[in-house]
């Protein structure tokens, strides 16, 4: 029971506390380039959390029985860069063989996801952090979700932001959605400190 | 249409500032803002990197299959960012440690992979280094900006560090004095994305009737645009590549 207690903490902690868009500042180009309306936001959230679920799950066990063994720990950023490209492959592949109705919704987000700073940053920290391999997983799902919960509000934020909006002209475009995120932001603050 | 090599050093620092123009590389700028020591210190990790990925991709231009450019570009910017990241824990250790997790991460940097793909890839080598040089100055210089603004507001005082070793715990200049204490939310996130606002929104205000200088997100700027545009063609490409590595 414990132990269920212990996964349910990691959760709620990468979703509220370390955000990684809202927290950590992880993930911030998707965050603010694919938050336009809730349909991508689903799509590529619902991609991001899978691919992180997936890269931590094969680049743990390489860097601890691979690359830590033998002693190249510091060849981690040529080699993680590399499955995580080859893995958003692989799954793309495999979604459009098996999968075609998946794929039309989530295709276009994958090749996307080989350039996104979270899913290479999960794969690190969790090394970093020394984490076992249960908990390491469950931390990429919950920081996943946290990716997906912060895009989802924040699109719905931005559809109600229209260009009727009175935003002061200087502001219009980009800055604007960067205040937005600041505010956001400074809520998700409020998570910090919810445990420890 | 050929440009002068001065023209293709500066359209980094301000026609095209990677950052506030292009919109690129924000989770470095956001993240390693907070003073200016780590700004500083971050933008002249991803300028050495950029420029020497810049010269070597520019170099081998010519041998990649077109197909596989993208994982080849990746491999090319990995090797040098571990690199960098090898000699500042021999050399920087204090810089190394603040940057952390954003070290490695710079593999990731959309400016260092855009770079190759829209300029190194169709530039000759000295084109290529000063491309890469002014796009690396004018982030360095957006991350001092925002570092200076975040500092000054966060922390009351000025230049904060060890600066690599040079002064050793230096407090930093006071400028604010004891009326108005550091607002220590300037250091934090949600100052990040404040001081990134303003300062993007005051580019906009200066060059307001130069209209072509507002981006917004859009798929041509994105590093990944031709890998996703058809991903017919990007898939046949990425099976080559991973076959090509092996």
């Amino acid at each position: 029971m414990s132990h269920i207690g212990a996964i349910f903490i990691i959760i709620i902690g990468m979703v509220l506390v370390n955000n990684y868009p809202l927290a950590q500042f992880l993930g911030i180009c998707p965050f603010l380039g694919v938050s336009k309306d809730l349909d991508s936001a689903k799509g590529m959230g619902i991609a991001v959390t899978f691919v992180m679920v997936l890269a931590t799950a094969v680049t743990w066990p390489i860097q601890r029985l691979v690359l830590d063994p033998i002693g190249v720990g510091y060849l981690q950023t040529v080699v993680f860069i590399l499955i995580i490209a080859a893995l958003v492959q692989f799954v793309e592949m495999f979604l459009k063989k098996s999968i075609p109705g998946l794929y039309k919704s989530l295709g276009i987000f994958l090749p996307l996801i080989t350039t996104n700073c979270a899913v290479l940053g999960v794969c690190i920290s969790v090394i970093d952090d020394e984490l076992g391999y249960v908990d390491s997983l469950f931390t990429a799902f919950g920081a996943g979700l946290g990716f997906w919960f912060a895009l989802w509000i924040m699109a719905g934020v931005r559809s109600k932001l229209s260009d009727q909006s009175r935003i002061p002209e200087p502001f219009r475009g980009v800055p604007i959605v960067l205040i937005t995120a600041a505010i956001l932001s400074l809520a998700f603050m409020g998570f910090g400190g919810m445990f420890q | 249409m050929e440009k002068s090599k001065g023209a293709v050093f500066t359209n980094g620092i301000i026609k095209e500032n990677p950052v506030l123009v292009l919109v690129l590389g924000t989770c470095p700028t956001l993240a390693t803002s907070g003073s200016v020591e780590t700004g500083l210190g971050m933008g002249l990790a991803a300028t050495a990197v950029l420029v020497c990925s810049n010269i070597v991709i520019s170099l081998i231009r010519r041998f990649i299959p077109d197909k596989v450019r993208i994982p080849c570009f990746i491999t090319v910017i990995a090797g040098f960012v571990t690199i960098v990241q090898m000699v500042l824990q021999a050399y920087v250790q204090p810089l190394y440690q603040a940057l952390g997790l954003y070290l490695p991460l710079i593999v990731v940097n959309c400016i260092i992979l855009g770079r190759a793909e829209m300029f190194a890839s169709k530039n000759n080598p000295i084109d290529s280094a000063l491309d890469g040089l002014g796009m690396g100055i004018g982030f360095t210089l957006t991350l001092v900006i925002m570092g200076t603004i975040r500092e000054i507001i966060g922390t009351g005082s000025y230049l904060a560090g060890d600066w690599f070793g040079l002064a050793k715990g230096f407090k930093g200049i006071p400028l604010q004095g004891a009326f108005m204490p550091g607002m220590s939310i300037m250091t934090m996130v949600p100052g990040g994305f404040f001081a990134y606002a303003i300062v993007m929104a005051a580019v906009h205000y200066f060059t307001k009737d130069k209209k072509k200088i507002r981006k917004d997100f859009a798929c041509a700027q994105c590093a990944a645009a031709g890998n996703c545009g058809s991903s017919e063609d990007a898939a046949a490409a990425e099976e080559k590549g991973k076959e090509g590595e092996k």
